[in-house]
Formats: C-alpha cells, structure tokens, sequence
C-alpha cells in the first residue's frame, strides 16, 4: 500500500515549522505504510560555500559513523564539519572532492552508505513505525523549503533501510513511489550504460535514476516527468523533489491515490486527505485530485520566493 | 438532533450509535462535525435518519447504505456510497474515485467532480453528477442511470451491461463494446426525472444530453466462441 507525502512551501515564513508539519503528515500515514519511513528536508540556507556539497551518510550507529568520519578525514587530509543525528550524519565536503570521498567510503567504511547528496538536501529513512523514524532524526526541528515523506508497506521485498524511500540518484533529486513499475530490469540496464550508478534492485530507484538522467540531458523537472509517463510502465504515483523544484504525476490509470492542497503558502500532497488536516489554513485551502497523466510542478526562483504552478 | 465531533469522540462510537437507530427512531437529524478525512463515516446506516457532515470525508463514507440521506459538505474519498441499497448521498464537493461503485438503488449526487471509475459495477443507483466524471466511468456497470453534466473521461462505459449513460458535454472516448444509441422521448423523461431529484427541475434542457449504452455484443454468447471453451 505505502504513504506518501509532500509539502512546498511559497511563504518563507512557514519554513521553520516544515519539519514539524511534515512529521505530522508522515505520522497520519502509518496505517498505509508502518513498516518503514524515509524523508527528505531540503533546508532553508544550505552549504555555506557555493562550491560546497551536503553529503549525508547512513550507518549502523553514532560511533561508526564518527569513528569512520574520523578515518576519512585523515586518510584524504580533510577537514569536514559533521551533524550527527541518530544512524544518520550530515558532512558538509568540498563539492570538488565529492568522487573521492564516495570511492574512499566505499573501499574503507563498509556498511556505511552515502544516502544523499546536496547543496540543500538531507535524506533520512529507517526501519520502524513513522513516528519513531521521525523522532530519532528530531525531524520536528528541521526547518527548510520543502520536503518529501514516505511511509511503506513492504510487499514485494525484505523490510530494509535500503527498501526505503526516498530514494535519491543525483544532486539535490528525490523520489518516493506509490506503485510499482515492471519495465525496471530493462530501463535499469539503459540507464546504467548511461552512466548511471544504483544501489539496489529496487524499482523506484530506477524511477529516480531514469529522471536524474533526463535532467542530466537538459530536460526540465517538468519534461523528465512527462517523458516518464511513456518510458515507464507500470503503475505510480510519484512526489519529486530538486534543489527549487517540486512536481506530482500519477500514470494515467491513476491507481494509487492522491490529494493535494494549495493556499497562497504552500503546496501539499498526500496519499490521502487525512494527511493533510494539520496544515494551518486547510479549510480554507483548494483541495484537488491530481488528474492521470498529468504533470503538476513547482519551482522556487532564485530570487528565494514560490512561483506558481507551470504546466 | 444529536451533534457528534468527531475529533473528541471516537468514530466506532458514531458508527455504533447510527448502527442501534430504530426505524421509528427519533433522532432523525444528525450532525457530524470535524470528520478529517475520516474513513467509514456513516457507513452501513439502515434507518430513515439524516446524517449531515461538516467537512471532507476520507474512503467509503455512507457506503451500503440503506434508507438514510447522507449529505457531506464538502469532498469525499475513494469509493462514496459504494453499494448503497437506498436512500441519498449529497456531496457537495467533489468525490474522488469509485464514486456509487456496486451500488444497487439509491441517489447519488455530486455537485463538483467524480474521479475515475464513478459507478463502477452498479447494479440500479442513480448518480448524478453535476460537474465531469473521470476515466472508466460506469465500467461494466449493471443497471441504473449515470447523469453527467459535464465530461466523460476516457474509455466511458467499459464492458458495459444494462446501465443507462447520458452526458452533456464531451465524451473523451467511449470503452469496449459502449455505443451512442438514439435519445428518444421516454429518455428524455428519463433524464428530467433524475434531474428534478437532483433538485435541477427546469435548470438544464434534458435534450442536451446524449445517451450512450451497451452494444450487447460483449455479454452474450456468441456460438462462433463455442469452441474456445
């Protein structure tokens, strides 16, 4: 069955209560999905440094990953400023040294796997019931633009982390999945002689790593998820997340739900309305049924305020 | 007229107490506030009670339901009224999938949208809804009547049996073995009929519809299949 949620806000004034609000939307969506839970937060300032890169790195707890952290920064000379939260810790790296990073963790810290990779994006998924995987990361606390959650059922595969959305195949790029998709062996051996690097044999990863790869050859948000619609087969509703950008699209039988909201501070997406009934203003907000097929995308300009929604 | 919030009661009690009503009950008029997409409110009623919801209601509020009228202000989830044996469902918003599916008799009106699949399998509901229906609207619907005011999505009237369609506007692409027949008077009355239930007495010209049904060459049996069995 699975959950998803996702919340874009257009007022910066809602920002650091995202946390707090999308904790509650993912929390309404255990009865769909109480085996797991993943999130990501795009945050409201990011990486100091234009050059630099968020680099957030999952483990089997804090002394690993600090003792691990500890390594790399003296094997590669480095100097990293590191967040710790829970099985999770947030590197802020030189974007330039990112590739070497990654080979040396590979190579030297197994079991510890790079999640995601941002100027603005932290990932966070773990095993356990939402509310629980919310608390042990303080989601509540996080402050940021935008976010996207997702709660799952595992039907198809072994309760894991790494069965966990979201999943993420480029920078500052998300995805979670409602569905499933059945051309994903096909598309995934493409993609891979793309150049495209997956982790699991999972199908939404492909689903990420397919839009990463359109993106990649000039195609807006907006274009990878329309060009989607004929390269992927099966069924799915999917929540996108870049650096600025936020976009919804259902196949075009529309099997799995979906409800959105939209006032003049937010935009917000549930698997079901129930989701969304903490929002401030809910009442008042337009409440809609994503149609099939259908691309609905929002971006930020870099002027730091919401542009309405571009179809 | 008892009043129930559902955010400080627990909805198998409203559930219950609607379930013990009496036919000659007293308690005719209820009210329901704060239903927050609930699931199953007001579902399995078998009472002549009116039940007036103050919000959006999540999956299969009202569904089976028998005599009650069930009237939501606001939208309504996957599957309201599914199979409903009598009585009325009103939403005032837009329902989302599944709208009246399976259902056997009653009235169902939507005064925005329908999602995909409304009256999907009906077997003798009426629904009317006053905005556009979605894709594989009344697949393999059964008996009763599907009033649309607006649009049809695509593939309307799947595998179709005995159900009787009329939409106003477009008809994005009709579904295996559904075809436009000829409006004749009595589906002219028909129409007016269903409208006036609606509470649309006069509003809208019957003669703007168009009425689409079975080709019947799907369900019966055909001897030139004999021998793939």
């Amino acid at each position: 069955m699975c959950g998803i949620v996702g919340l874009f806000l257009k007022n910066p004034k809602l920002e650091p209560q995202l946390g707090a609000l999308l904790s509650k939307m993912l929390e309404t969506m255990t009865d769909r999905g109480p085996d797991s839970a993943g999130f990501a937060v795009y945050g409201s300032d990011g990486v100091s440094a234009a050059s630099d890169v968020k680099l957030t790195l999952r483990g089997p707890g804090p002394e690993a990953l600090r003792a691990a952290v500890s390594k790399l920064e003296q094997a590669l000379d480095l100097n990293v400023s590191a967040t710790e939260r829970d099985t999770h810790i947030v590197l802020a790296v030189p974007g330039t040294r990112e590739e070497e990073i990654r080979s040396w963790l590979k190579t030297n810290a197994p079991g510890i796997d790079v999640v995601s990779a941002g100027r603005r994006m932290e990932i966070y998924k773990e095993v356990g019931l939402p509310a629980s995987v919310a608390e042990r990361f303080a989601l509540e606390t996080m402050a940021g633009t935008h976010g996207i959650g997702h709660t799952r059922m595992a039907t198809e595969s072994a309760v894991t982390t790494n069965g966990a959305h979201p999943f993420s195949t480029g920078t500052d790029e998300c995805l979670v999945h409602n569905g499933s998709l059945s051309n994903h062996n096909d598309l995934r051996r493409r993609l891979r002689r793309e150049g495209l690097n997956f982790a699991t044999q999972n199908d939404t990863e492909v689903a990420a790593g397919y839009l990463s790869w359109r993106m990649r050859e000039g195609a807006s948000l907006k274009e990878a998820l329309e060009s989607s619609l004929s390269d992927l087969d099966g069924f799915f509703t999917f929540v996108v997340g870049t650096e600025n950008g936020f976009a919804v699209v259902r196949d075009p039988i529309a099997c799995k739900p979906a409800v959105m909201a939209e006032t003049d501070d937010y935009v917000a997406f549930g698997s079901e309305y129930r989701a969304l009934v903490g929002l401030p203003g809910i009442d008042q907000a337009r409440v809609f049924e994503p149609e099939p097929a259908r691309v609905y995308a929002w971006e930020r300009s870099t002027a730091d305020h919401a542009s309405g929604e571009r179809h | 007229m008892p009043t129930f919030d559902l955010r400080t009661a627990s909805l198998r009690e409203l559930n219950r107490a609607l379930h013990a009503l009496r036919p000659d009950t007293n308690e005719t008029h209820w009210t329901i506030t704060g239903p927050d997409g609930a699931h199953a409110i007001a579902a399995g009623l078998d009472a002549p009670v009116s039940v007036e919801i103050e919000g959006n209601v999540g999956y299969y509020c009202a569904g089976m339901n028998k005599l009650a009228t069930v009237l939501v202000n606001g939208n309504a989830g996957v599957g309201v009224a599914e199979n409903m044996i009598s009585g009325l469902v009103h939403v005032r918003g837009d329902a989302s999938q599944s709208a009246g599916a399976t259902a056997h008799g009653g009235l169902l009106i939507v005064d925005g949208n329908a999602g995909a699949r409304c009256g999907i399998s009906m077997k003798g509901i009426d629904i009317v809804v006053k905005g556009s229906v979605g894709h594989m609207s009344a697949f393999m619907a059964q008996a009763g009547t599907l009033t649309v005011l607006g649009d049809a999505g695509e593939a309307l009237g799947d595998s179709l049996y005995e159900a009787k369609l009329y939409v106003r506007g477009s008809v994005t692409s009709l579904g295996a073995d559904c075809i436009e027949k000829e409006m004749r008077d009595e589906h002219r009355k028909d129409i007016a009929e269903k409208l006036a239930a609606a509470g649309l007495a006069g509003e809208v010209d019957p003669s703007e519809f168009r009425r689409y049904g079975s080709a019947r060459s799907l369900y019966h049996f055909h001897v030139d299949n004999a021998g793939a069995y």
